[in-house]
Parts: structure tokens; sequence; C-alpha cells
């Protein structure tokens, strides 16, 4: 009966360290200094580039990322320093993807991660900037 | 003597419970990385919170 006993705490001590995961795995780590990190700097970059958002120049591509979409929107002078803006807003994007995957201990979850900002960037912009849709054309929000 | 005989429920029950943590482990946790993604995009476009939770959490997965 003892040896019952004994088993039985060993499995209530199991279950609760079940309950434990499980309630680490509803969560999504965001809180590390490489996610703060990325996030500042691409605030910083957001002042810059909503200008390009608005005029259309700019728009969300469908697999989370930004893209020049009408380099015609951009007077020829300012054109390279906005390729510069993109490609350093999609730089930070990739590594923003791969922390979180990587933070949360699922490196293979950046896919899924990128597929979810990739929703929620074009459900959180606002109306008149341009996005990706599913088939790869632009539309106007 | 008894006891004996519990062993392989006791056994089973250990397997459920390590499957359990296992599954539970690999599943993308979809509508958390949605409120993830709400709050680090709300920080990096300077959204106001209003109409933030218009579209929030749904979730067409299951995720334990």
């Amino acid at each position: 009966m003892n040896k019952l006993f004994s088993y039985l705490v060993l499995l209530v001590i199991l279950l609760s360290l079940t309950l434990a995961a499980h309630a680490r795995g509803t969560n999504i780590e965001i809180n590390t200094p490489a996610i703060t990190k990325l996030k500042q700097s691409m605030q910083q970059r957001h002042g810059q580039l909503a200008p390009y958002y608005t005029s259309g120049a700019v728009g969300l591509t469908r697999d989370g990322m930004i893209a020049m979409r009408d380099a015609n929107a951009v007077p020829l002078a300012q054109r390279q320093s906005v390729n510069a803006l993109v490609a350093a807003e999609n730089q930070d994007r990739n590594a923003l993807y791969r922390e979180i995957a990587r933070a949360n201990s699922h490196p293979e979850w950046e896919k899924d991660i990128r597929a979810t900002f990739s929703q929620r960037w074009i459900s959180l912009a606002k109306s008149g900037w341009w996005y990706q849709a599913a088939n790869g054309s632009w539309t106007k929000k | 003597m008894k006891n004996v005989s519990l062993y392989p429920v006791i056994l089973a029950l250990f397997s459920i419970i390590l499957t359990a943590c296992v599954t539970i482990n690999i599943y993308f946790p979809a509508a958390a990385a949605e409120k993830a993604a709400d709050q680090i995009i709300e920080e990096v476009w300077q959204l106001d919170d209003a109409g933030k939770n218009e579209q929030g959490a749904e979730d067409t997965r299951s995720d334990n």
C-alpha cells in the first residue's frame, strides 16, 4: 500500500508539471533583449517609412515583409534612401521572426510566426495603405 | 502482491502524461502568437489601443 501511495504522489507531481508546461505552452515569449532591440529599431524607422505607406510607394507583402511597389511615387532623388529603408526594415523583420521562434525554444516556428505577423500587419494597417493579397496582387486597404 | 498488477496501469499513465507533455510543446500556439504579434505591431507602429480587439484573438486552430 505504501508503494502504491508513493506512485500516486509521483503521478500528482508529474500531472502538475504537465499543467505547468501547458500554461507555459500557451504563451509566447516576446520580452527578450534581442526582441526589444529589434522593436525599438523598427519603431524608429517607422517614422521615416510611414509617408511611403500612405503614398502607396511601399506596401506590405503577403510574407510579412515590405516592398517598394510603386517606385514612381518616390522622387528619383529619394529612391535610393527608400530602398535602403525597405531593406533595413526587412532585415529587422526577418530577425524578429527568427528571434521570437528562438526565444520560445522552437526555431521551427519561424514560418508560423511569419505567417501570423503577415496577417496582423495587414489587419492593423491604416486604411489607404497597400498590401499584397494571398494571390500576390496589390490591394489598397 | 496486488501491487504487481498495478504496474501496467501506472506505466500506461506515465506514457499518457509524457505524451501530453510532448504534444503540448509541438503545436504552435496560434492564438497566443496573434496576441504577441498585435502587441509588437502596436508598439512599432505606435497605434492607439482603440479597436485593438476587434479581430484580436480569434483562433482557427485548436491550441490545447
